[in-house]
Formats: structure tokens, sequence, C-alpha cells
């Protein structure tokens, strides 16, 4: 007896799920089929291989720092674009999604073009002894670029539906402007914020376009995980490639695990009211 | 038609949204469908519209099984709740839809869709806002396009979720009224779901009273307002006093009050007893059991007067209702003393476990009705 | 607005710290996003007008402009017509696995772009899965056009998707419903109710999807093969003469991916000022 009201729920349904199995899940699997083949020794092996956890570790650990770097610059910009008006506001808040529009290559060329020793920017940052390009300092940078968009597009739409009563309400009971922006603006920006963190951490990740020009790719200094599957690839050795793609793939998930348990439990104010 | 509603059931995840719900409708008759939120009244609307469907039970139309008919062809007109206009079509292209979508054949030609829409235009009193859309009317004004849309069709039934939920007072009562009109006009089967008791009294021809998916009470409004069916009925429609009573020797009696009656014969020792505000004497004579009552407050409302009344002996608050230019006639000042005794009530005996059964209701009225 | 009122009345401290504050965010927003975006025209010029024709005036840089239309062409489409049929089932109806199936839309947001290419060589490469049988039917996916556009439509599968769920949430099913109950048909519905409703966040999703799919570099990088004229898009083609040295060639094609960067911003930032509430609370996480 029961019957759907709107149509087309099979076809829609039906067609979702083919395309997502074909396009996604079926070559994740082959992913993880071909992992397989090296076996749990071989990839330990690998995995425990200087340079592969070099490689990993700046990953995660450029990743990780880019990821609270735009959390702060991030909090800082999107509350200026929301809170204050100044002449060119309009185009300087267009301007924050740049990097999700230019192409990784290009910002990679031209991030590299800018830091090195004779660039608008490494000019100037040479002589006080800081090298940016082809260091891990470069990678960092490509990762704060291509992560940046994030913490400010989750924050802005929070930050603009703030009840500007509360603020107005802290400072009534006596609170100083800092003490009302750390009690009470910071914690109910809070979720929105770990949000914006764990987009530009996963994105910043496994990202390959930008970082690999202004990286240098020196092994064991300045090489990314997503570039030695890339060597991995050029040497047929699949499944190696594989495995690294799959450690890269658990590596972000755990990450973002971790991420939206923090969230939750920062949320944890939200979940009464239904 | 006559639909002939028998025995639904509809569950949603949690909550029994119908409960064993059996109902039918006469051909012509405008139905409220009255109760509190969750109490089931608008899933059994959907149900009607074709938007939902039960778990169990039937729906038949003139002996025709009503549920196995899509929702597009059930000739069905549906106000709903924010009234669901096309935002991206005008007034008059929101009107046209159901009878644009029609197949080929039986589709009205391109005059003919127009003159009816202007025909609805101006019954709904909107002649001249046909160009604009729905973002640029006000709340009455949408809900009149809404039904103008869900009568292009010309439908053998009207449903209306909510219909003036969403408008402010005055608007309202002015939009009530008229529907009332355009239903004497149109004779058209109309069932509406609302919150508002005031809404369902003033407008249904009959009232179905809904608590927790179960139909507690269907009758004229009438009926509902003087007979009330269950305790429920009782508190959900107008103001009511509530208090309980006990079985002594002269039958129930609450402190100095009595019935001098006991229609159940000894098989109950307490019951409850609801009095309308307005049920209330407020100078009874000596002769007459009553309690003294102090008149703690006045609330003047307009032409009615709401009268705090409290009685120390029982610890009770009543509320008792007067006309306004009777405050000065009566003599009523807050402050002073009153005999006040119910000059009716309705009242459910108590089981051992305090539970109120609705089946052996017993409507009492003071036997020597004297004038207030 | 009442930030303006504010900064008026409020005592000097506050002022100078709002000051600062806006100092602070437009110089990072200076040196770190119009910096880049300015050297790479400046480098594209740096020889003149001429050289810089010249560079994308070459057959390969022509091929390669064709290519990376091609791929787009065929791959968001084809994203289109998922995401829409993706957010009418998830937001339309109920049924077990819905939040996993939300899951699974957004999974390609969170892998490497390299993984991303990596999975369909594993899959039709030589030594994949599929490889020798195509090998035997004479079908090349890998290092040919079929692998590049898979890669896409996999690193570009969520952005239409992400774009309507939470409008079509937000918008709820009445309007349909009211369609449905006016007699008409499941297309006419859709053609006459939702797709209007819809069309600005769709053309937004679209938007993005394009630009990404136009841009990408990682996940096509590592199925492309890097066959000048035959496989390379644009962003490989500014890699490969980067890399040989070919500053001015390879700044001029990244100017091009630059301009269509600028006008996908444009193109958004004029969705979001004049159909703001037809795009709606649009959950973040564009690439």
């Amino acid at each position: 007896m029961r019957r759907r009201v709107l149509p087309g729920f099979g076809i829609s349904l039906g067609y979702a799920l083919a395309y997502l199995g074909l396009i996604v899940l079926l070559p994740l699997a082959a992913l993880a089929w071909k992992a397989s083949g090296i076996g749990v020794e071989g990839l330990l092996r690998l995995l425990s291989s200087p340079r592969t956890l070099a490689a990993l570790r700046l990953s995660v650990v450029g990743a990780v720092v880019a990821a609270l770097v735009n959390a702060v610059i991030g909090l800082l910009v999107g509350w200026v674009l929301v809170r204050y008006r100044f002449p060119g506001r309009r185009l300087f808040d267009a301007l924050v999604d740049l990097p999700f529009a230019l192409p990784t290559a290009v910002a990679g060329i031209a991030l590299t073009t800018l830091y090195a020793p004779n660039g608008w920017l490494g000019q100037w940052l040479e002589p006080l002894g800081i090298k940016v390009a082809y260091t891990p300092l470069g990678v960092f940078v490509a990762m704060v670029f291509v992560g940046f968009p994030f913490v400010v597009r989750t924050l802005q739409p929070v930050l603009a539906s703030l009840e500007r009563d509360v603020e107005e309400a802290a400072e009534s009971l006596g609170a100083q402007r800092w003490q009302t922006f750390f009690r009470v603006i910071l914690p109910m920006l809070a979720p929105a914020l770990l949000t914006g963190f764990a987009l530009a951490l996963a994105r910043a990740v496994g990202e390959y376009g930008s970082v690999i020009f202004i990286a240098g790719n020196i092994p064991m200094r300045s090489e990314i995980a997503p570039l030695l599957i890339v060597q991995k690839l050029e040497q047929f050795d699949y499944a190696g490639a594989a495995a690294l793609g799959v450690a890269m793939l658990a590596i972000s998930f755990a990450l973002l695990v971790l991420v939206s348990l923090l969230q939750r439990w920062s949320h944890r104010w939200q979940e009464r009211s239904l | 038609m006559t639909l002939e509603l028998s025995r639904l059931h509809r569950r949603f995840a949690g909550f029994q949204a119908l409960d064993d719900v059996s109902l039918s409708i006469a051909p012509g008759e405008f139905l409220a469908l009255l109760g509190p939120s969750g109490s089931g009244k608008t899933t059994l609307l959907r149900i009607l519209a074709g938007l939902d469907y039960p778990d169990s039970g039937s729906v038949h139309n003139d002996g025709e099984n009503f549920l196995a008919q899509p929702a597009r062809e059930r000739r069905i007109g549906m106000v709903f709740q924010h009234y669901a206009l096309f935002r991206h079509l005008t007034v008059v292209e929101n009107i046209a839809f159901g009878l644009r979508v029609r197949p080929w054949r039986l589709r009205p030609s391109r005059g003919e869709i127009r003159a009816r829409v202007d025909r609805l235009l101006r019954r709904v009193q909107l002649e001249g806002m046909g160009a604009r859309y729905p973002a640029q009317l006000s709340g009455g004004q949408r809900q009149r396009v809404a039904l103008a849309r869900a009568l292009a069709v010309e439908p053998d039934m009207l449903l209306l979720d909510e219909p003036f939920g969403a408008l402010d007072a005055q608007v309202r009562v002015t939009l009530r009224r008229w529907l009332r009109e355009l239903h004497e006009e149109l004779e058209l089967t109309t069932v509406f779901v609302t919150h508002d008791q005031e809404e369902a009294l003033e407008l249904a021809d009959r009232v179905a009273v809904m608590n927790n998916g179960r139909i507690e009470q269907v009758g004229t409004p009438e009926v509902i307002y003087q007979q009330p069916a269950t305790p429920f009925v009782c508190e959900f429609i107008g103001k009511v006093n509530r208090f309980n009573v006990w079985s002594g020797n002269q039958g129930f009696a609450a402190g100095s009050w009595s019935l001098h009656d006991d229609p159940w014969q000894g098989r109950y020792t307490e019951a409850v007893a609801y009095v309308r505000p307005e049920q209330l004497r407020l100078a009874a004579p000596a002769s007459q059991p009553a309690w003294e009552a102090r008149l703690r407050h006045i609330y003047l409302a307009g032409s009615v007067a709401h009268l705090d009344l409290y009685v120390a002996s029982l610890d009770l608050s009543l509320e008792a209702d007067v006309a306004s230019e009777d405050l000065s006639r009566l003599g009523l000042q807050a402050g002073m003393e009153l005999r006040v005794a119910p000059r009716g009530a309705v009242l459910f005996p108590l089981d051992r476990d305090g539970r109120p059964l609705s089946a052996e209701r017993w409507i009492w009225q003071a036997r020597s009705p004297v004038p207030a | 607005m009442s930030a303006v009122m504010r900064s008026r009345t409020v005592a000097w401290p506050r002022r100078l710290v709002h000051v600062v504050l806006i100092a602070l965010a437009l110089v990072f927003l200076v040196l770190f996003l119009l910096l880049p975006l300015a050297t790479v025209f400046v480098e594209a010029f740096r020889q003149g007008v001429a050289p810089y024709l010249e560079a994308i005036k070459q057959p390969e840089a022509l091929s390669a402009i064709k290519l990376t239309l091609l791929v787009a062409v065929i791959a968001v489409p084809l994203n289109l017509v998922f995401g829409v049929a993706a957010a009418w089932a998830i937001t339309r109806f109920e049924f077990p696995g819905k939040a996993l199936l939300g899951a699974f839309i957004d999974l390609p947001f969170s892998v490497s772009p390299v993984v991303s290419g990596l999975v369909y060589v594993l899959l039709f490469g030589a030594q994949g899965w599929f490889g020798p049988w195509l090998d035997d039917h004479g079908i090349k996916i890998i290092f040919a056009v079929p692998g590049l556009v898979l890669a896409t439509i996999f690193v570009t599968l969520p952005f239409v998707a992400r774009e309507l769920i939470p409008l079509m949430q937000a918008q709820g099913s009445e309007e349909e419903e009211a369609a449905r109950v006016l007699g008409a048909s499941g297309w006419q519905m859709f053609f006459r109710v939702t797709l209007p409703n819809i069309r600005w966040a769709l053309l937004y999703g679209v938007l993005l999807c394009n630009a990404r799919a136009m841009g990408e570099f990682g996940a096509v990088s590592v199925v492309s093969g890097h066959i000048r004229g035959l496989t390379t898009t644009m962003p490989l083609e500014v890699e490969m003469r980067y890399n040989e040295y070919e500053y001015v060639g390879a700044f001029a094609i990244a100017s091009l991916l630059a301009l269509l960067a600028l006008l996908t911003l444009a193109l958004k930032s004029l969705l979001e000022w004049r159909y703001g509430d037809e795009i709606a609370a649009h959950a973040p996480g564009g690439h």
C-alpha cells in the first residue's frame, strides 16, 4: 500500500549509486586489492623506509601546521570581512576564493617564482637567511595557500549570524572586549573553525600540484608523499604505489575522524536543541 | 463525493501519528480537523491528498478505493500550510499551473485558461495582481493565490492545512469569514486542519477533535462546545475551570458546593468537573449551595471582563467571564467577597488509578436556572 | 551597517584595533593571494606581447587547450546529471544508508589527486584489473583521453551534489507536492518546479566543477603519460614547459588558466551577489 508521493526515487538513487560505484568505489577497491598484493610485511617494509617516512612526515606535519596557521589567519580575514566596512571589501572577499579557482600547477609555478632567491618576495627574505623555495618551508607556504579559503568560507556565515546581543550582554556584564572575544565569540565559532581546519587539512595532506614546483623535491628533506607515489608509478612499482596510496588514505581518514570527534565535543552545546 | 475513512493507522519512526482513525465526510460539508501539534491531523489531511499513505486502514470514495488513486488523479485542491506557491512563477502562472500541466487532449485552450484565471483572480479579490511574484505579495494575498490555484483545477474536494496559521490576527478573521462565504457559494467539500479552536468552531459545520493520533470527538461546534466527550476536549476547547468533586451523603460535592446527585449510584468516589467561565454564577442566593470566593482581580478585555476568583476553603482559583457592561450593574470590585456557584458542569468519574472515564460522562445542569 | 555606526561612535583605542586588524588582513591577502596572481601575468609578458602570443599559438598549446575543453565538456555534464540525481534521492526520500551515500559523495574531496589518478591506473593500466582485456581489444584508457576524463570526473564528482543538497533540503518538497496534487507528471514537476528552483545553485556548482575540471593537475598528470599534443591538458603543458625552462611559454598558458580562474571568481561573486538566497547556505568545500 505504501507508495512514494514524489516520483523518481528508483531512477535517481539507482543512477547515483551506479555512477558512484563505477567512478569512486570500484577504483578504490582496485587500490585496496593492489595494495594487498605486497602483503603486510611488504607494506611495513615500504612504510618504514626512511625516505617514505620522511615524505609522509612532511605531508602530515606540514599539512597540520599549515591548517593551524590557516585557522588563525582565516579567523582574522573572516572577521575583518564580516565585521568591518572598508573600500574594496567586496573585491577582497572575492579574492579569498582564488586558491580554489586557480589551477594548482599555476599556483605552483607562481609561488616558486615569487619565493625564488631572485623573486619579488624571495629577494627580501634571502638576506634575512630565510629560504622558502626548494625547502620544507616552501612546501608549507604552498599548503597554506591551497587551504586558505576553507577556514574563511566556513567561518563567514557563522560570524554573520552571531547574535550581536550576546556580545552586548557580555559587555554589559562587565567583560572587556578581549574577554568577550575569547570567552563568548571564540567558543561559538569553534565548530566552524574546526570544520574549516579539517577541510584545509584534508586538502593540504594530499596536495600535489602547487607543492611539487616549490618543494624542490629533495629526498629526505622536501619530498612529499604524493610525489613518492608518482615516482613509484614511473618505476612501474604499482603495488608500492598502491600501498602508499592506501597509507595516505588511511592517514587522511584518521585525521578527519579525529577532527570530527573534536567537533562533536565543541558542538555539544548545540546538540540538545533539536 | 462521500468519503469513508476506516480504521486508519500511520506510524512514523518513534510515534503513532494515526491510531485507529475512522471518519466519514459528507458531500459539501465543511469539516475541521482540530488538535494540538503532533495530534495526527496533518497526517490525516496528507493521506486524503495522496501525499502520504496509511500503514493500514482504508479510504473509500462512494465505494471506490480512494487510496489506489495517485495524488494527481484524486481531483483534490490543496492549500499548503506555507502555501507552497511556485516562487519563480507569477500569480497568473501559479493559478494556471494545474491546467497547463494537463495532457494535451484535456488541456483547455489558452484563451479558456486565461478566462478561468481571470475569473478566479476576481473571486479571490486579486485583480491587477496577476503579474506579481509570490515574494511581492502579503501573507493574506499569498493565501488567496494558493486557494485560487487549488480551485483552478475544479476539484471535488478542497483541503487546507492550517490555512490561517501564518497570518496576523486581523487578516485571519477577515479571511475566515471570506472563506466561509466562498464555501457556501461553491458548496465544495472542504476539510481544513487547524490548532486554533476558535477558528474551527467559527468556520466548520463539523469539528473532529484529535489528540495523540485518535479522534476524541466529532460533532457540530455546538455539541463540541457544550457536550465535550472527553476531558481532553473540555480542556482543549475554550477556557475551562477544572476541579475535583467527591461523593458524600448528598451526592457529589466540592467543599460547600454540592450537586445533590450521583448518576453513577455509588460506583465512584471521585470525579473531575469542568466548568466554563461563563457558567459561574457570581451572586448565588443563600438558599443555594455555593462557595465563598474572593474577587482577586478584574481583567478587562474589551467587551468581556475576566474575573480572577479564589476559593480559600478549597485553595482553588477560578475564572469567571461577565460582559464588561455588567461589571457596574453587579457592583463588582476587586477585593470583594462573592458567593459563587456553577450553573452547569461536565463531569467524568475517576477510576481507582485516578484516570477519568470518558464513557461515564455526566452533563449536569443546575435545577432552577436563576437569571444572573 | 551597524559596524560602521559602531566604529564611528566607539572610543579611539577600539577604532585603532579595527584599523590594525583590517590592515593585517589586507596585507596578507595582497602578499599571499594577489601577488602570485600578478606574477603569472608579469612573467607571461616579461619579453613582451609577441613572444606571449607566439607561445600560445604553438600547436602543442592549441591542442592542450582543445583537450582541456574536451575533458571539461564530457566530465562536467556527467557530474551535473549525477549531482541532480543524488541530491533528489537524498533530499526527497528516506532510505537506509542515506548518510553513508552522502559520505561517499564527499569522498573524492579527501583523496589526494595523485591517488585519484592512481586508482584508474590500477584499474585500467597494463597491470590493472581490466588492463589485459582492454589491451586485447585495442582499447586505450590510461595514457589516453578516456583516462583523463575519468580522473577528472573523479576529482570533480562532489561539486554539483554538494551545492544542491543543502539547498534542496532547505527548500523542502512542498512545492513539488503541490505540483503533484495539481496534476503534474513527474517530468512536468521536475522541469517546471524543481529545476527553476535550483537553477542558480546548479549553475554555481557547474561553475566550480568546471574550474576544477579545467585546472586539475595531480590526477590527470598520473594518467596522462605526458604525450605532447595528444594527452597533455593545459596544466600539464604548463608543467612540461616550466620543467624545460620555457618560462614565458609556461606562464603564457598559465595566464590563460589564471584568466579562467578570474572569470570563475567574477561569475561566482555575481551569482552570490545576485542570487544569494537561491544558492543558499551552500556547504563550503569547493576545492
